[in-house]
């Protein structure tokens, strides 16, 4: 219970910013959070307030697990590598082999969120395949 | 004096009119009200009835629940319309997590770890153990994938934030 009220701001928040099938559940000394977001900023609002609560997430007491709903209408998407060009690969994985490259700063198009680390993308030369989520920001 | 006998008339029987319409929204309010109260689940619901108008508000559980109390109070005897302002309680489930593999785990870590050679990982019974060092800005992303790759715990004291 002494976590739940740790991080009851967040649980609170999530509740009010209209997260969908919010589960939380405290299992050895972990707090799993869990839910579907309405947009990435909800998302985003949980994460600040995780920080604010657990200052860069150092303690390891909660496991927050927040997905944006993919009903959220994400079509493009920009890549945001630190500079270099991003891998488009044939399948979801860095063993898979590089099918395309994303240039720094384009806008690709969104083809499928069904894998939450590796997103199906195509850029504008028709290369379709996987890019890693971390390196893509969706636009708008 | 029959013009005036004739007024009075008029007015007793708007009187009258309007003395009678008072008690017949207390009426449609508590027989609302009654066939309500017969249903549980709609026990979070508030009556308000006006000129026939029945405003709905309160709390409950779910959707289903909102929309049979609508229909149960539209089919009441004195209700010409119902004004739904009904909130659903949002949910909260407290259903046990079930962690990814190692393996899975493991080749998330993989994918993830590819550009941040400075942090290093192990896995072992779903606990994930972070050791080396990231940047302020990168820990955010980094932290929000690897808790999306469903671990038992994660042990990141090792962990330095610069």
């Amino acid at each position: 219970m002494a976590l739940q009220d740790k991080y009851k701001q967040l649980t609170d928040a999530a509740l009010a910013a209209g997260i969908t099938d919010l589960n939380v559940v405290e299992q050895g000394g972990v707090l799993y959070v869990d839910g579907t977001a309405p947009s990435g900023a909800v998302k985003d609002q949980l994460w600040d307030i995780f920080g604010q609560i657990d200052p860069n997430f150092a303690t390891g007491d909660l496991i927050l697990n927040v997905n944006v709903s993919t009903a959220a209408a994400v079509t493009k998407v920009k890549v945001t590598t630190d500079s270099s060009n991003l891998n488009i690969r044939k399948g979801p994985g860095t063993d898979q082999p590089i099918v395309g490259k994303a240039a720094h700063g384009e806008v690709i198009t969104l083809v499928s969120q069904s894998n939450a680390q590796w997103w199906l993308v195509r850029t504008d030369d028709g290369e379709e395949g996987y890019a890693f989520t971390q390196y893509l920001t969706p636009e708008g | 004096m029959k013009i005036n006998k004739f007024l009075l008339a008029i007015m007793l029987s708007a009187a009258v009119a309007v003395v009678s319409c008072k008690p017949k929204d207390a009426d449609v309010k508590a027989a609302v009200e009654k066939s309500i109260s017969a249903n549980a689940a709609l026990a979070g619901v508030v009556v308000d009835v006006k000129d026939g108008v029945a405003t709905l508000s309160g709390q409950i559980k779910d959707e289903a629940d909102r929309a049979a109390a609508a229909a149960l109070v539209k089919g009441i005897k004195g209700v010409k319309s119902v004004t739904d302002n009904i909130t659903v309680a949002p949910v909260i489930t407290n259903i046990p997590v079930v962690s990814a593999t190692d393996e899975a785990i493991s080749a998330g870590l993989r994918d993830l770890t590819k550009d941040l050679s400075t942090v290093k990982y192990a896995v072992k019974d779903g606990v994930l153990t972070l050791t080396g060092e990231i940047s302020k800005l990168k820990n955010v992303a980094f932290t929000q994938a690897y808790m999306a790759l469903k671990p038992v715990k994660v042990e990141r004291t090792g962990l330095i934030v610069k």
